[in-house]
C-alpha cells in the first residue's frame, strides 16, 4: 500500500493483514485536538485511510481509483496519548460501488474509540 | 426562529492563538463568523494531497476542517468555549476539490439543547453555489452547553 503525502501528515505506518492492513498513527501535536486528546478530523482521516487499504486489499490493486462517496464516523471515546490502530471490512464489494466499514482503537480491538462506514465509487 | 445572542466567543482570538494542534498543522484559519456559524478557511498544499496523480486534496482535511468550523458556530450558539466532544460526523463528498484552490467551509448550529448540538455545514472552493462536500452532526458537552 502506498500511502499519499497526507497519511505521512498523520504519520501513518501500515502493518499488513490477512484480509486488510491495519494502519497506526502516531500520537503527537500534529493530530492533537483539544489539549491531551486526538482531533476528531484526524481519526476520521486514518479511518479513511484503513477504509481504502480494506478496498485496495480486496480489489487486489491499489492502480484502480477509488471515489470517496460519503463518510460517516461515530466518535466514541476520546483518543489519548498512545498509538492508535485502524482496520477496514469491505462489506460489499460490486463492479461501479464498495461499502466499507471502519473501526480505530488504542488498546484492545473490541473497545473502539471511532467507526466508520463509506461508500466508495469504483472506477474501473 | 429566535436569533442567538451575540456570542462572547471570539473565534478569531482563538485561531490566533495557533497552539500546536492538527488544526494548525493542516493550516486552517479564520475567515469570518456569525451568532451561530462560522467559516474556516483550508489553503492548499501539497502535503494534503491524498490522490499523487490528480494533485487532489485528501478527504480527511476536508473533514477535519468541517469537524472544527461546526465545533466553533456551537461555541458560538453557546456563548461559550465549553468542553465538546464530536458524538458523530457525516459528510458527503459532492465533488473533488479543484488542486490549488483554498477551501472554505462554514458550518451552523441549528439546534442547541443542554447536553447536544446539531450542526450542519458545507464547504467549497470559491463558489459558495458550487459546493464540494456537505456535513451533518452532533456535538456533546461533557458538563452541559448552559
Amino acid at each position: 500500500m502506498i500511502l499519499p503525502p497526507y497519511a505521512r501528515l498523520l504519520g501513518l505506518t501500515v502493518e499488513p493483514g490477512d484480509d486488510a492492513p491495519v494502519l497506526v498513527m502516531p500520537f503527537g501535536p500534529d493530530v492533537l485536538g483539544r489539549p491531551g486528546f486526538l482531533h476528531g478530523g484526524a481519526i476520521g482521516g486514518l479511518l479513511e485511510m484503513a477504509a481504502v487499504g480494506a478496498l485496495w486489499q480486496a480489489l487486489g490493486t491499489d492502480e484502480t481509483q477509488v471515489k470517496p462517496i460519503n463518510l460517516t464516523v461515530d466518535y466514541m471515546r476520546g483518543g489519548r496519548d498512545k498509538p492508535t490502530r485502524a482496520r477496514g471490512i469491505v462489506t460489499r464489494l460490486g463492479t461501479r460501488v464498495a461499502n466499507v466499514e471502519a473501526v480505530a482503537w488504542q488498546d484492545e480491538p473490541d473497545r473502539p474509540i471511532a467507526a466508520a462506514r463509506m461508500n466508495y465509487l469504483i472506477l474501473r | 426562529m429566535s436569533q442567538p445572542a451575540p456570542s462572547s466567543f471570539d473565534p478569531q482570538l482563538f485561531f490566533g492563538l495557533r497552539y500546536a494542534s492538527h488544526g494548525t498543522r493542516l493550516g486552517v484559519g479564520y475567515r469570518t463568523h456569525g451568532p451561530d456559524w462560522a467559516e474556516l478557511e483550508l489553503p492548499y498544499r501539497e502535503d494534503l494531497i491524498g490522490d499523487p496523480a490528480s494533485g487532489v486534496l485528501a478527504s480527511g482535511p476536508i473533514l477535519a476542517l468541517m469537524d472544527m468550523a461546526t465545533a466553533v458556530s456551537v461555541w458560538l450558539r453557546a456563548g461559550a468555549f465549553v468542553p465538546q466532544a464530536t458524538l458523530d460526523l457525516r459528510i458527503d463528498y459532492l465533488r473533488p476539490a479543484t488542486p490549488g484552490r483554498t477551501v472554505i467551509g462554514r458550518g451552523e448550529c441549528y439546534r442547541l439543547t443542554r447536553s447536544i448540538a446539531f450542526v450542519r455545514g458545507q464547504a467549497h472552493d470559491g463558489d459558495p453555489d458550487d459546493p464540494i462536500a456537505h456535513v451533518a452532526g452532533t456535538f456533546m458537552a461533557t458538563e452541559g452547553y448552559r
